[in-house]
């Protein structure tokens, strides 16, 4: 399905999870940001690039995994995206919600 | 004379050395398998430890019962893997050459990776069931203690028979009432995941499971810490939860063993191809059981399923020929849900947990997702078939490798 963000028609899914990071701009990411009622800021946005950088080298995303980039900390992570960091990050940096798992 | 080495003698490693066996002939390949350990435990029995639903005998065996006589063993501690001179170092100094080589040696708690859960409460306060001794530990104290806050926990994912946790809150209801005291008893159940399990359609149905039987649900619960003093655990998000017994789910890692080797994940897993089971890093490495980091559960059940598909391609592999043979996820476990009844799931990597039957041989019909005495009576028959069949590489009747479509409703299912 698709939906209009930031004036643009991008791909998504049920749970409004973008489906094509190539959509992707800053501009939609604001948008969804406020939608999740997150604000940004610098170190926000070098934690979204970081976990894009993942996605694209098919690396799974854990809190875990955040907790060691070096990018950010566990804490600092939760106070850049509070109420579930994982999943809001995600959808703001465009990439599918992550499955911790089975 | 060639040699096949398999490091672990637990589920997958002994299952493979049994069914390695009837493939590589006698006067061409020496067979070799490593453990630490003499004894052989049936991990899916200390869930039930605790209640004294089984006895610590049940679940104890020696590995070498289990192991067919031309399997050279060695008991001894695995130093590291050496993937680029085919070597292998144990912990005694002693080196082995190997042809081909498999990883089985699963994974373990690691309750050092949360601040404050090590502490001097450890099994006192704070307990795990997933080793032996935690399992013990916990059941000796169950039998005197006189209710208060139980909290059950679950660190983070992955972590071995996802479901067990959840059975754990579910046989505690039940323990607590035919005890006569589950007025005194307050259950809560909190995990880092969104519901009450990974797979949302399984998730519906468990999550009301236990609305059912007063079991309360934290979710989204990332631990930072464990306050043992205050006996309170503490999330990222600035949750916190009071406890007076608290059993957790530690984080579960492979063995330090892969670390040492220089090939694992963060978590120490060993990075597989998720069809093939053939490791990332050398061609005559093959991995199976807890020990991969497949996204498929970590459970003795899914070890079973990949061996049927190993032993294929690892022959393929002998023969120089291409890996045919894929391993599509498949798992399935009961879900023992108390009071002598329990559920039944079986997904794979992209199909969800789905309603309908499951045909295992002279016992089935079973029902999937769907609380009842007959799926009960299967997850107990599991131990028997373990020690049985599954260990002995023996075909279980009617269960195969790759995920049956027949008798199931899949219009309850999203595919990704
Ligand atoms: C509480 C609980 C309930 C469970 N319930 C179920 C269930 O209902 N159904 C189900 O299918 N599965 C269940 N499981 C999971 C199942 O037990 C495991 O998935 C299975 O045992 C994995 O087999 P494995 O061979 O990969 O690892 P293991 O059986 O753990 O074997 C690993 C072996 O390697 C050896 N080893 C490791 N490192 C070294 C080293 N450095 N040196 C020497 N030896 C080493 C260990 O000593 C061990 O013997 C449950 C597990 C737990 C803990």
């Amino acid at each position: 399905m698709t939906t209009t963000l930031a004036g643009k028609e991008v791909n998504v899914n049920a749970e409004g999870y973008m489906t094509d990071l190539n959509q992707w701009t800053k501009e939609i990411a604001l948008e969804i940001a406020q939608q999740e009622e997150v604000t940004l800021n610098e170190k926000s946005w070098q934690v979204i690039t970081w976990i894009q950088e993942q996605f694209k080298n098919e690396d799974a995303l854990t809190i875990r995994k955040v907790g060691k980039s070096g990018v950010t900390d566990i804490k600092e992570f939760y106070e850049l995206f509070p109420n579930g960091p994982l999943k809001k990050a995600s959808k703001i940096a465009g990439i599918p919600k992550p499955v911790s798992c089975i | 004379m060639k040699r096949l080495v398999i490091l672990g003698a637990g589920t997958a490693g002994t299952m493979m050395a049994n069914l390695m066996v009837k493939k590589l002939p006698k006067h061409e390949w020496e067979l070799v398998i490593v453990d630490q350990n003499r004894t052989h435990y049936y991990q899916p029995g200390f869930l039930f430890l605790p209640f004294d639903i089984y006895q610590p005998e049940d679940v104890i065996k020696p590995i070498n019962d289990f192991l067919p006589k031309r399997v050279k063993r060695i008991v001894a501690g695995i130093d590291r893997v050496e993937p680029k001179s085919n070597q292998v170092l144990l912990e005694n100094g002693e080196l082995i050459t190997y042809d081909l080589l498999v990883i089985a040696t699963g994974c373990n708690i690691a309750p050092e990776e949360v601040n404050g859960m090590m502490s001097d409460k450890w099994y006192k306060e704070v307990f795990d069931f997933y080793t032996y001794d935690g399992a013990c530990a916990l059941r000796k104290k169950l039998q005197t203690w006189e209710g208060g806050k139980l909290v059950i926990h679950i660190t983070e994912m992955p972590i071995k028979c996802p479901v067990a946790p959840l059975e754990f809150a579910f046989l505690a209801d039940a323990f607590f009432t035919e005890k006569g005291m589950r007025d005194k008893v307050d259950i809560t159940f909190v995990t880092p995941l969104s519901g009450a399990f990974t797979k949302p359609v399984a998730s519906k149905q468990l999550t009301y499971l236990l609305k059912e039987k007063n079991i309360k649900i934290v979710a989204d619960f990332a631990i930072e810490r464990v306050d043992s003093d205050n006996r309170k655990i503490h999330d990222y998000g600035g949750q916190e939860v009071d406890y007076d017994l608290l059993v957790t789910v530690p984080t579960n890692m492979g063995d330090p063993m892969v670390a040492r080797s220089g090939f694992g994940n963060d978590l120490n897993y060993v990075p597989t191809d998720k069809c093939t089971l053939q490791s990332k890093v050398a061609d005559n490495i093959f991995v199976i059981g807890d020990a991969t980091d497949l996204p498929a559960s970590k459970a003795g059940a899914v070890a079973h399923f990949e061996a049927e598909v190993m032993v294929e391609n690892m022959m393929h592999f002998i023969e120089g020929k291409p890996m045919r043979f894929e391993f599509d996820g498949h798992s399935n476990c009961f879900i023992e849900t108390g009071h002598g009844k329990a559920l039944l799931i079986d997904f794979n990597y992209t199909h969800e947990p789905v309603e309908g039957s499951f045909p295992l041989g002279g016992f089935g019909p079973l029902k999937l997702l769907k609380e009842t005495r007959m799926n009960h009576m299967g997850k107990l028959a599991f131990r028997w078939v373990y020690w049985n069949m599954l260990l002995k590489g023996v075909p279980i009747p009617f269960v195969p490798a790759t995920m049956s479509h027949a008798g199931k409703d899949f219009s309850a299912i999203e595919c990704d």
